[in-house]
């Protein structure tokens, strides 16, 4: 849905009734978790109301580095996607599965009984949204689904916000996941600024959003602050440089796995597993198991894994992916190519994180490109799909 | 029913070339320390009590590094003593600070320092305790973390291997929700190359990891020095020195710090 589609009921909320909203959300018991300004970036936190939404706060985001600039300016929702995802409250990075304790002769298991959080998240991005719905098919469409990610899922609430300003990192209108959402929120806002005056065009994608959206008893919007809203997001389109080729780029690099061209990243990669960790959609996870000093209790925790550490393709006699480059490739081919084959869509949303996040500053959009494109003199031989170099 | 363990095992923990403060991580321990005790006989400690149960010793912690003749000597009987040694902190695992002898002419100081120095034996390096003899594990850090440590004795206890996985330090950075403070604040960290355990405690305060840990697996070390050199203004000659601090004689960080010097 857009703000210059006909016929669809857009609303027009005033700044000054922000709060309002979100007390209505937070009254339904809701945790609200929005952007706000922590350790220097722009983090999903727990909020107690609509004042602590920080305002005129811009970000620089590029490879390898993201900054924080103060404006005078009232918006506050004028950046683009921060360090944490939603990925944190919907799969949270460590969780205890169950525990087991000796009773007479058995062994008896118990899985933890607190209630799931109720989150309502303010100001995720259209490209959140997306990533939401892939792991919804990793997670819930599968033959085992994971019961702990449904609960959060089924109970979270989606106050998504329009980008107005992409990053420089950003490319999900190539991933077709934003600027503006399409689907995936029960409450879309977009939010605007005309002669110093702060408002949103709210719109609603569920039962739920429009429940609470009548409790506020807000004006339609005008047919001009629609037609703002909307050439307002074609120009955030615009503004957005990276591409990627969202259908050509999986057969590409499949054709590609054995070329000289990963060489290079055997020495630019640390391996530290940052993207893979600040990405969205990245579900890997290990297990932890415990035990208390007498050996009565033992606990089994799920705690984020990824595909860089050598100990993630441990097998006897040692690690499947012992090269940096391997592991690199297997990251990369995973987000653009064989998660197709898994999940029938791309594991990427074109979000960025990946590529601000990286401590030396890869590009995960630039690499695919030239290991597709620039690099395919280099022509490769022969595929060997699942072997390692 | 409980779990009947025939005989409480004998925990010794020895000293080499080092400031105490690993050892003292397990007196730390407080809380836990009284139901550590319910398990384990403590046979030989120090630091703790002067009675001392004769050998041979179960479980083993090896504090320091070896840097006298004497010492390298010592750790081959209290090897020979022990069915399991644990060496624990960057002197054991790293060479510690002192092993910034390896670098420069040990004798010369020794000539300048001490007024009569043909009293003075000492080696020309500083080295860990796996230099010398087998160890079974080793706990990283300056000093050691407590958690770990606990998590150590409890899987000894219970015949099953520890729980300390080798992530490296961005992981724990990463499970702990902080913001990345290279890229967020263009502070260098070690960070990427540096084994975790500490749960990222210097990031989690806004600091770069200084990489007292010691080196991670495999560690891509030249990426990270491009990098701050490059791009967060790091000079030659502290790229020299900030793989000089606790574990400056692990391999990884010694050749690192070695490649930069002219
Ligand atoms: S691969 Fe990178 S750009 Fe794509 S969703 Fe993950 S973090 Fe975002
Ligand atoms: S890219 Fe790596 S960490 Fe991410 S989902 Fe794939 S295998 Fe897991
Ligand atoms: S691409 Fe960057 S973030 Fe990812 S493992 Fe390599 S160095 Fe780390
Ligand atoms: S702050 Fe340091 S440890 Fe944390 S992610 Fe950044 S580089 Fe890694």
């Amino acid at each position: 849905m857009r703000p210059d589609q006909q016929g669809e009921a857009i609303f027009l909320l005033p700044d000054e009734k922000l709060a309002e909203l979100l007390s209505a959300i937070k009254e339904r018991g809701y945790q609200l978790i929005a952007p706000i300004l922590r350790d220097a970036a722009l983090c999903f936190s727990e909020i107690d109301g609509a004042s602590e939404l920080p305002q005129g706060l811009r970000d620089a985001q590029s490879p390898g580095s993201y900054r924080i600039k103060q404006t005078a300016s009232p918006e506050r929702f004028a950046h683009a996607s921060g360090p944490t995802s939603l990925k944190r409250f919907l799969y949270p990075p460590r969780l205890k599965l169950w525990q087991t304790q000796r009773k007479a002769n058995a062994m008896v298991f118990e899985e933890p009984a607190d209630p799931p959080p109720r989150y309502a998240f303010i100001g995720p991005r259209p490209c959140d949204l997306q990533a939401v719905a892939i792991q919804d098919r990793v997670f819930l469409r599968s033959a085992h689904p994971d019961n702990d990610y449904r609960r959060r899922r089924e109970n979270a609430l989606f106050v998504a916000v329009n980008c107005l300003h992409p990053s420089e990192s950003c490319f999900c209108s190539s991933m077709n996941s934003g600027p503006s959402a399409k689907s995936g929120f029960d409450i879309l806002l977009t939010e605007q600024i005309e002669s110093e005056e702060l408002y949103y065009l709210v719109q609603t994608g569920t039962d739920e959003g429009l429940e609470i959206l009548n409790t506020l008893k807000l004006k339609p919007a005008a047919d001009s602050k629609k037609r703002k809203a909307a050439t307002e997001l074609k120009q955030a389109t615009k503004k957005i440089e990276r591409k990627l080729d969202p259908t050509g780029i999986g057969p590409a690099l499949k054709e590609r796995l054995d070329s000289p061209a990963w060489d290079e990243l055997e020495n630019r990669c640390l391996a530290c597993g940052n993207c893979t960790l600040a990405c969205p959609t990245c579900f890997c996870s290990t297990v932890e198991d415990h035990t208390d000093l007498a050996g009565e209790i033992a606990t089994r925790d799920r705690v984020w894994d990824s595909c860089f550490q050598q100990s993630f393709s441990y097998v006897a006699g040692g690690p499947v992916r012992s090269t940096i480059k391997g592991r690199y490739r297997q990251w990369l081919t995973h987000k653009l190519s064989s998660w197709s084959d898994q999940f029938g869509t791309l594991g990427c949303v074109g979000c960025g994180r990946c590529i601000t996040w990286c401590p030396v500053g890869i590009d995960l959009v630039a690499e695919a490109n030239a290991i597709c494109t620039e690099r395919q003199s280099q022509n490769p031989t022969k595929t060997t799909i699942g072997v390692s170099p | 029913m409980p779990f009947a363990r025939p005989t409480k095992p004998k925990l010794a923990v020895w000293k080499f070339a080092s400031c105490d403060g690993c050892q003292l991580s397990l007196l730390d321990c407080e809380d836990e320390l009284l139901a550590v005790c319910e398990h384990i006989t403590i046979a030989n400690f120090p630091e703790a009590s002067r009675a001392r149960v004769d050998g041979p010793y179960d479980l083993s912690l090896v504090e320091g590094s070896i840097t006298t003749p004497h010492d390298a000597e010592r750790i081959h009987r209290i090897r020979r003593a022990s069915k399991y040694l644990v060496s624990i902190g960057a002197c054991a695992t790293g060479g510690g600070i002192q092993a910034l002898r390896n670098f420069q002419d040990v004798q010369e100081f020794v000539s300048v320092v001490y007024a009569r120095p043909e009293y003075i034996q000492t080696l020309a390096k500083s080295t860990p305790i796996a230099d010398h003899v087998y160890v079974d594990f080793e706990l990283r850090g300056c000093p050691i973390s407590k958690p770990q440590l606990l998590e150590l004795v409890n899987s000894f206890l219970n015949k099953r291997p520890p729980n300390l996985p080798n992530r490296n330090v961005c992981a724990e950075c990463k499970l702990r929700g902080n913001t990345c403070v290279m890229v967020a604040e263009g502070k260098p960290c070690l960070g990427p190359v540096t084994q975790g355990g500490c749960d990222a405690i210097c990031p989690s305060f806004r600091r770069g990891c200084y990489g007292c840990f010691g080196p991670g697996e495999a560690p891509n070390i030249a990426a990270l020095s491009a990098r701050m050199s490059e791009h967060l203004g790091v000079d030659t000659s502290d790229l020299v020195r900030v793989y000089r601090t606790y574990n400056s004689a692990a391999d990884p960080f010694r050749k690192e710090s070695e490649r930069h010097e002219s």
